[in-house]
């Protein structure tokens, strides 16, 4: 806490940002988000979408593993479920893709509601391992139950109409930039909010100690069931948005290794932290990018590295998990507040 | 009738090989509290360091696989050391996850190395087929019946009469406890990690014979997470009985209705378990009420 900085009424004292550099910092991101559209070419502009699609779930996955302590490994499936309830919707009963977006949230959310009973007989471990089978059931499902889902073969979904404006027609990047660019900053705000309400506040217990949440009472049956529909919500929100960007959906693009790359995203970006989501999100989505771009450039002097950079895209996805749990557990959010704390009492550190 | 006959001995010996990975697995959980998602890649770096050995140097069968052995014990440790020992008293989630950091850190190493392109395992267990009461299978798969239950043998007598048996199960039952009896509880670990990534090797030589050498081998580490379940994490019988049970599961489902649903009633049977007896059959009770 910065000193100089006297707070004189309970609203200054319970905003969100409260130091003048903090409302600073929130400016310039906002002004960066704001103009990167106009500046950015079509390659970054995919990334910036991938990344605000991958932090609407990661936040998603924190809400349930950072913030209520329950393991899951079932994102991949929840993110199925989304996508693929988007994207039936509209191929097969022409909704409207803005009402398909809430209506692939809200199913996604009582699916999550479903796999989460098991929470309440299992901790730990073993949860984890249910959720693993909830995504190894739910990507059976939608190989085998081809009726419905299309099976193997990919499903297309229509162009996004909009007021009678197409979005994926023309610039497509950009009109889905701002789109995904609202779900995530929603996705933010709410979050954010929901951790200093009671029903956050509630998760925060049960990760921290599930007994005595209950004995301060908080009904485990219900919070935990609320904290699989909220995180699922997101989650499909997330899956909703990766349909109708990409106006395809794959099942090879819901698998457990999706499920683990989310996984390593807030471990990255730091459990139970919104802002660690964010930044693991970026992280995670572009060092495979970065790694590819090095690659290419090094192609020239190394010959042959063309042919091995999944590889190393591989190597380096698990080296970086293990160095991080291992080195700073709390993420690059530890990281960034070392920082911040450095520079507030510079020169005087201690 | 020969149908049904044919599919148990198929089931019983696929079995026998899912038990042989769950040992490894079952191993490394019952002395350290560890899930071990990347037992997959330990088979797979086993299979392909046999590979190296009696395919690549051209050794002598039994002098390639004692070193294969040697080196896959020696990585079991180095593993242990380097990236499970800084997180003991670490969250469960922390601990998953450095192992599927792992997982992937080892799959690309072993790509890296080898390249992912599959490749003929050198035959020296015999895949000749042999007939049994009319059912007709093949010799390697009797090997991994073989190997599992002499494992079994082996691991019983080693829990049951040496004095690093006894400390690995002291170790499992109470860390402060076996502390203060003096037990090294760091060597317990190492211990554990390099006789799981011996059984690891084993499995993956048998494997790899069956499928041949590729990056499917490290498949086989998620399929076996219903075996452990069904057995109990914490128990070898358990980790035999399960596979076996599942091997069984997975030939009937799929010789009478189709092999789509093989794939994915272990894991029904995973969440029917978990929901009904969380320990498995043979595990040890905790019990713990939320």
């Amino acid at each position: 806490m910065e000193s100089g900085i006297f707070h004189t009424t309970y609203q200054a004292d319970t905003a969100l940002r409260r130091t003048p550099i903090q409302k600073l910092r929130l400016a310039a991101v906002i002004a960066f988000v704001l103009i990167f559209p106009f500046v950015a070419n079509n390659y970054y502009l995919t990334l910036a979408n991938q990344i605000g699609i991958a932090v609407i779930g990661a936040i998603g996955l924190n809400i349930l593993v950072g913030y209520t302590g329950q393991i899951s490994l079932g994102q991949g499936g929840f993110l199925a479920v989304g996508a693929y309830t988007a994207g039936l919707l509209a191929t097969r009963l022409g909704v409207p893709f803005w009402l398909t977006i809430p209506i692939a949230c809200v199913v996604t959310a009582l699916v999550g509601g479903v796999f989460g009973i098991p929470s309440l007989r299992l901790k730990g471990l073993y949860l984890a391992i249910a959720t693993l089978a909830a995504q190894e059931i739910i990507q059976w499902l939608i190989v085998h139950w081809d009726a419905v889902t299309g099976g193997v073969e990919a499903l297309v979904v229509p162009h996004s109409v909009l007021f009678g404006f197409n979005l994926n027609a023309g610039n497509s990047d950009f009109h889905w930039y701002w789109i995904i660019l609202g779900a995530a900053t929603f996705t933010v705000v709410f979050t954010v909010n929901l951790f200093r309400s009671r029903v956050g506040r509630a998760f925060v217990a049960i990760r921290d100690q599930d007994i005595a949440a209950e004995v301060m009472g908080v009904n485990l049956f219900t919070y935990k069931m609320l904290a699989f529909a909220v995180s699922s919500f997101f989650v499909g929100l997330a899956g909703a948005l990766t349909a109708h960007y990409r106006l395809i959906v794959t099942w090879e693009r819901f698998t457990i290794e999706t499920s683990i790359i989310y996984l390593a995203m807030i471990i990255i970006g730091g459990m139970g932290s919104v802002s660690g989501s964010i930044y693991g999100a970026i992280f995670i989505t572009l060092l495979p990018a970065v790694l590819n771009n090095l690659g290419r450039s090094l192609s020239g002097f190394v010959p042959g590295i063309s042919g091995v950079i999944p590889m190393i895209q591989q190597g380096v996805f698990g080296l970086v998990i293990i160095l991080f749990l291992i080195l700073e557990p709390e993420g690059i959010a530890k990281l960034w507040r070392n920082v911040k704390d450095y520079f507030r009492l510079w020169p005087f550190s201690y | 009738m020969d149908l049904l006959l044919q599919l148990t001995v198929s089931g019983l010996t696929n079995g026998a090989v899912y038990a042989l990975v769950a040992l490894g697995f079952v191993l490394i959980y019952k002395s350290s509290d560890v899930i071990n998602f990347a037992q997959g890649e330990l088979l797979l770096v086993g299979a392909y360091l046999a590979f190296f050995f009696v395919a690549q140097l051209g050794l002598f069968w039994p002098i390639g696989v004692l070193l294969a052995l040697i080196v896959a014990g020696a990585l079991g440790v180095l593993i242990e050391r380097l990236v499970l020992q800084p997180l003991i008293g670490e969250p469960i989630i922390s601990v998953i996850m450095v192992t599927i950091g792992l997982s992937s850190l080892l799959r690309a190493v072993v790509n890296g190395i080898w390249t992912p392109r599959p490749r003929p395992f050198p035959g020296f267990i015999p895949d000749t087929d042999v007939n049994i009461f009319g059912a007709v299978v093949s010799a390697d798969r009797l090997w991994a019946i073989g190997l599992s239950f002499l494992l079994l043998g082996l691991f019983t007598l080693f829990f049951r009469r040496s004095s690093e048996g006894v400390a690995m199960r002291a170790v499992a039952d109470d860390q402060q406890a076996a502390l203060s009896m003096g037990i090294s509880v760091k060597r317990v670990f190492a211990i554990a990690w390099s006789i799981s990534a011996l059984t690891a090797t084993v499995g993956g030589i048998v494997l790899a014979n069956i499928i041949g050498v590729s990056g499917d081998i490290s498949l086989i580490g998620l399929r076996v997470f219903p075996v452990v379940i069904l057995g109990g994490l914490d128990s070898i019988p358990g980790a035999i009985i399960g596979g076996l049970v599942i091997g069984l599961l997975e030939a009937w489902t799929g010789g009478y209705m189709g092999q789509g649903l093989s794939q994915v009633l272990p894991f029904v049977v995973l969440v029917l378990i978990l929901m009904v007896r969380p320990y498995g059959l043979f595990g040890q009770e905790i019990i713990e009420r939320v």
